[in-house]
């Protein structure tokens, strides 16, 4: 599904991404953990085609496309889905207006009919229902006002109605109290299929209890320095980093 | 004689002056009299005058507007149906319509009215009523420094004039529609009208003004609003003029204690506009809230100007513009707060915020507060930029197309101004119609 071959990536002149290599297939759930700063954020940006990045070296192949071809739009439309770090405020635009927007322009990139609004609604309810979220939520406008919690929810609402086939969630747990977390979990287990897959952000463990990681990765000064199984990162919460020499080098 | 640049209006005055003259009163003749002495001791204004720095009125002043000497008769007008179809928002609306400056009793109606309300047209009203209205004309808008005002007042043939009486709450909102309708020669309308509420009456009026498309053509309208104790007005003003226009307009306030003033102002039209909204808030716990947005492209001027005179104590005054400018359109802010020494508690708010879609669009913003009391709260404050990218990024990794986002963020960016309008066909209108270059596509 995902082929990412030496990507290389820089900002403002610094080199952010050093060579990352991943390979992700239909089905699996990949969590990428490592220390702050060492590329994380950045490599979900730049799979989701944000310009501030410029790709220097490398190739991604995603569903059978050159990812860093196509427009920032056309990777969402094609089932690519990031869930932010830091979910941007947008004052002035409703949640409800936003969600359907995304959904009938996907769906219009796919040449398939608009949802219809009492199908759009219905869809929310069970979605917002699920996530224990408030429906009064959807008249304000995108994240404004929303606390930690109510905005990495928010992203797990999207994904939840814009069914993606690749989802990359960024740090999703953080900021969760422990039920929220429980409920995000459950949120991502229930679209794990064998034709979906996930990248999972995180610096702990605890999320990955919930949602169980095929592989887990480390990535550290924008190089994947290590894989392995689940276990790995039981590893990891117990040692920590102190294995890359020096701090936030690759060894 | 030599000619200037005000002599075609001296001229077109004498011809007013000898056909209708024997018909006005007395002291209507003086006071149009003594605003053609004083706009052509002043004449028009240049950028030397600080007041109209930005704001170039040459190319208005060099070319010549004619003002009808007579109404349209009707059915002898031309797309005035058309464009009076098209500004009509509500058909159960109270609507007095005015084509070239003068009233169009067959695209009016004034439905049935309560005690105590009158709605009728100035030309009316002073063959009716002349005296009563001598008190109220030109009691706001001074001649001194304003030579446009002073050439509205020498010029004015017709207007609105709406009096409430203490207590009436006006359910149905009154639109005014002003129409400037192509003619051989380049139109120039005169509007004047007058708004009188009664102590504790409660009114909507609505004033649109439109042109025949890509019409050049020069509206100097003023309007002079008093509100009484505990009065209260909302005023929307759409200007939606031809691209080729000149909209130059005053509206003076003068507000006694209690009484609530909410202006709410959108310009979209016009190659030149300005619109200054002058208040005096003349008694204590008046609350004067003034809200605009406008939206130019092209070659486009919107000057926008707010004067606030904060007489008395415990006063409130809201400011928030909003611009929306692209390709070469200059936007103009400039609002003045002036505190006077009695008017302590004053909290007066004032905030002006311009996007800018190209590098060529210009946004100049000049704050003037002048405050003499020591206890208040003032504030301002203005911002110039561009559509946020970060969110501009956001829509368009959820699959929403460039243009789209663009749309959506603003539209989000003017929202606040547009839902602050409490007539739901003119906010409905305001979001499908005048907002179309930039507005949203149902979803
Ligand atoms: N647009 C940018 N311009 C300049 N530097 C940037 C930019 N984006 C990221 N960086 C830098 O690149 C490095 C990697 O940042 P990134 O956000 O990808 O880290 P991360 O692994 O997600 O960290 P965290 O765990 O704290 O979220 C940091 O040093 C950061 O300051
Ligand atoms: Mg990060």
């Amino acid at each position: 599904m995902l082929e990412i071959i030496d990507l290389h990536a820089r900002a403002e002149g610094t080199e952010i991404l050093r060579g990352i290599n991943l390979t992700v297939k239909a089905g699996e759930v990949h969590a990428i953990m490592g220390p702050n700063g060492s590329g994380k954020s950045t490599l979900a940006h730049v799979l989701a085609g944000r310009e501030d990045y410029e790709v220097t070296q490398g190739k991604v192949t995603y569903d059978g496309h050159d990812l860093l071809e196509l427009d920032i739009e056309e990777r969402a439309a094609l089932g690519l889905f990031m869930a932010y770090q830091y979910p941007v405020e947008i004052p002035g635009i409703s949640n409800k207006y936003f969600l359907k927007a995304a959904i009938n322009a996907i769906r219009k990139y796919k040449e398939q009919p608009l949802i219809k609004t009492s199908e759009f609604l219905d869809l929310l309810k069970t979605n917002l229902a699920k996530l224990g979220m408030d429906k009064s939520m959807m008249e304000r406008s995108v994240n404004e006002g929303f606390s930690g919690g109510e905005k990495k929810r928010n992203e797990v609402l999207q994904m939840a109605m814009l069914q993606p086939k690749l989802a990359v969630l960024d740090e999703t747990d953080s900021g969760l109290d422990i039920d929220a977390l429980k409920i995000v979990a459950d949120g991502v287990n229930a679209l794990r299929s064998p034709d979906r897959a996930f990248v999972v952000v995180t610096h702990y463990q605890r999320l990955l209890d919930y949602i169980v990681p095929d592989f887990v990765h480390v990535l550290a000064g924008g190089r994947i320095v290590r894989s392995g199984d689940k276990t790995l990162a039981t590893v990891l919460e117990a040692e920590g980093y102190a294995f890359l020499e020096p701090a936030g080098t690759p060894a | 004689m030599i000619v200037t640049e005000t002599t075609s209006y001296q001229e077109q005055f004498e011809r007013f002056e000898q056909e209708l003259g024997a018909d006005k009163p007395q002291w209507l003749r003086d006071l149009q009299r003594r605003g053609l002495a004083r706009f052509r001791e002043l004449g028009f204004p240049t950028t030397k005058l600080e007041d109209w720095r930005f704001t170039n009125v040459a190319s208005l002043a060099k070319q010549d507007f004619i003002a009808p000497l007579t109404p349209r008769v009707p059915g002898q007008v031309h797309d005035a149906g058309e464009l009076a179809a098209q500004a009509l928002l509500d058909d159960s609306f109270h609507r007095l319509v005015f084509i070239n400056g003068r009233f169009a009793a067959e695209f009016s109606r004034i439905g049935e009215l309560p005690e105590g309300v009158q709605v009728n047209h100035l030309e009316q009203v002073l063959r009716t009523q002349a005296d009563q209205i001598g008190e109220q004309l030109g009691q706001q808008a001074s001649l001194e420094n304003a030579s446009l005002t002073a050439l509205n007042t020498a010029m004015f043939q017709d207007g609105a004039v709406i009096s409430v009486a203490a207590g009436v709450q006006l359910e149905t909102p009154i639109h005014l529609v002003f129409i400037t309708e192509r003619d051989e020669q380049a139109v120039a309308s005169f509007p004047r009208s007058l708004i009188k509420l009664g102590k504790g009456s409660n009114v909507q009026v609505l004033e649109t003004h439109v042109g025949s498309p890509g019409a050049t053509y020069f509206t100097n309208s003023v309007l002079e609003i008093e509100l009484d104790d505990e009065a209260e007005l909302d005023h929307y003003k759409l200007q939606s003029d031809s691209i080729a226009a000149h909209h130059i307009a005053a509206t003076h306030v003068h507000q006694r204690g209690q009484s609530i003033y909410r202006n709410h102002y959108f310009a979209f039209g016009g190659a030149l506009s300005r619109n200054e909204i002058a208040c005096t808030l003349d008694g204590e716990q008046v609350q004067t809230i003034l809200n605009g947005l406008y939206m130019i492209s092209g070659d486009q001027l919107a000057d926008c100007r707010t004067r606030i005179e904060h007489a008395k104590p415990n006063c409130e005054s809201h400011e928030m513009y909003k611009g929306i400018l692209d390709n070469h359109a200059r936007g103009v802010f400039n609002g003045r707060i002036h505190v006077h020494p009695d008017a302590q508690k004053t909290d007066a708010k004032q905030s002006n915020q311009a996007i800018l879609l190209s590098d060529d669009a210009v946004i100049d913003t000049k704050p003037e507060l002048e405050i003499y009391a020591d206890d208040v709260r003032c504030t301002h404050g203005a911002t110039v930029g561009e559509l946020d990218d970060t969110a501009l990024f956001y829509l368009r990794s959820r699959g929403i197309p460039e243009p789209l986002a663009h749309k959506m963020l603003i539209f989000a960016f003017a929202n606040d101004v547009v839902q602050g309008a409490k007539i739901e066909p003119l906010k409905k209108y305001l979001e499908a119609v005048l907002l179309a270059d930039h507005g949203l596509p149902q979803v």
